[in-house]
């Protein structure tokens, strides 16, 4: 049960194969924002969906876009994926979504407590940052930990549902199963026709 | 007719060009503006912690379909270079930005004045256009003119709003 799970018996899963299992449930053309490093390349990876926002520069941003392209589309539900690293930079952006209880959001974190990328540097959730008590402190209620990939599917399938919510889950280091085409004008441009926005 | 405040001014301009989102980290001198935005049920207007935060929430909203501008300080400027660089610019995102201008014609805190000789290079060197509005008559021209080419050519656009429009923050010794 989530509500059991904390960060230290939580199951130490991997990022592509959950990503991959994110991908699966996603049946209303559903946005997804993969934040900087290797959580938007296993995005990539997990088969390219014209939903699909690669962020390739801006750390920490990933949870604003999802918000924003939220705010913009109520109809449709936006899922930001994020590293803890990224998360630890701009945690204040939890109270902005927390503040305005955006329904049609969730929030993933992905938490190796290494910046991975950069060689692999203890981030602060490797000491005692707690990301799903650091998300309820900001107001986020539904925010939990996954106790096994069983489990994070049941989060995911709840959290599609209403929001906002986080659900943050203990990964492995392994690296990224690909790496995204750097093509910034190239993935606004497919979003935005994802979206509908553009023809 | 009494003349129409520079606030006023600005709120129609974002109205008549579809500007509905706004989000702002409070200035003094902006105070008249956000009240007469959050007064007015066309606009969404909303807080964020940090402006880095702002850049991301309008690149956003600008790909779902809303467009929106963010109000700053001229210190909250300074914040958001790496959200231009990385983001709004290479994406081709016309971000909106109106800052309020600290730092001149009269400031008294040495750290203001500081950060506001950064803003203009900074600018300068991301080739985002900028505009230093100073008279009223000519506010409306350049915000609305400025908005319709930004969105036109899909790139970011800054409006600093000088003391000798606003009034600036007074100080009182």
């Amino acid at each position: 049960m989530s509500a059991n799970t904390t960060a230290h018996n939580a199951k130490v899963m991997n990022r592509f194969a959950l990503t991959k299992r994110l991908v699966a449930q996603l049946k209303r053309d559903e946005a997804v924002i993969g934040g900087i490093g290797n959580t938007n390349f296993d995005l990539w990876e997990a088969g390219q969906r014209p939903q699909n926002f690669y962020m390739l520069g801006s750390m920490g941003l990933a949870i604003p876009i999802a918000l924003g392209v939220a705010i913009a589309q109520p109809k449709r539900h936006v899922v930001a994926l994020e590293g803890d690293g990224s998360l630890l930079m701009q945690m204040g952006c939890l109270a902005t979504v927390a503040m305005l209880a955006q329904p049609n959001l969730t929030m993933v974190v992905w938490d190796n407590a290494i910046y991975q990328i950069t060689g692999s540097q203890p981030t602060a959730t490797a000491a005692n940052a707690d990301l799903v008590a650091i998300a309820r402190g900001a107001g986020i209620r539904n925010a939990n930990w996954a106790a096994d990939e069983a489990d994070f599917d049941a989060l995911v399938g709840a959290a599609l549902k209403s929001g906002p919510s986080l659900i943050a889950v203990r990964i492995d280091s392994q690296p990224a199963a690909g790496t995204t085409d750097r093509d910034p004008v190239k993935i606004r441009e497919n979003f935005m026709r994802g979206l509908g926005v553009r023809a | 007719m009494a003349q129409a405040s520079w606030f006023d001014i600005i709120r129609e301009a974002l109205k008549r060009n579809e500007v509905k989102l706004i989000t702002y980290v409070p200035d003094r001198v902006f105070t008249p503006l956000i009240k007469a935005l959050h007064a007015d049920s066309y606009f969404t207007t909303f807080t964020t912690t940090r402006e880095e935060e702002a850049v991301g929430i309008l690149s956003g909203a600008w790909m779902g379909g809303l467009r929106g501008a963010m109000l700053m300080q001229t210190s909250g400027f300074a914040t958001i270079p790496n959200a231009l660089a990385s983001l709004a610019l290479p994406s081709q995102i016309p971000l909106l930005m109106f800052v309020s201008e600290r730092g001149t014609l009269g400031e008294f805190n040495l750290g203001q004045a500081m950060v506001c000789r950064t803003m203009r290079p900074v600018l300068d060197a991301l080739a985002i256009e900028h505009h230093t509005i100073t008279r009223i008559d000519e506010l409306h021209f350049i915000v609305d003119r400025s908005i319709k080419q930004a969105v036109a050519i899909q790139q970011p656009i800054c409006f600093i709003l000088s003391p000798l429009l606003t009034g600036g923050k007074v100080f009182e010794a």
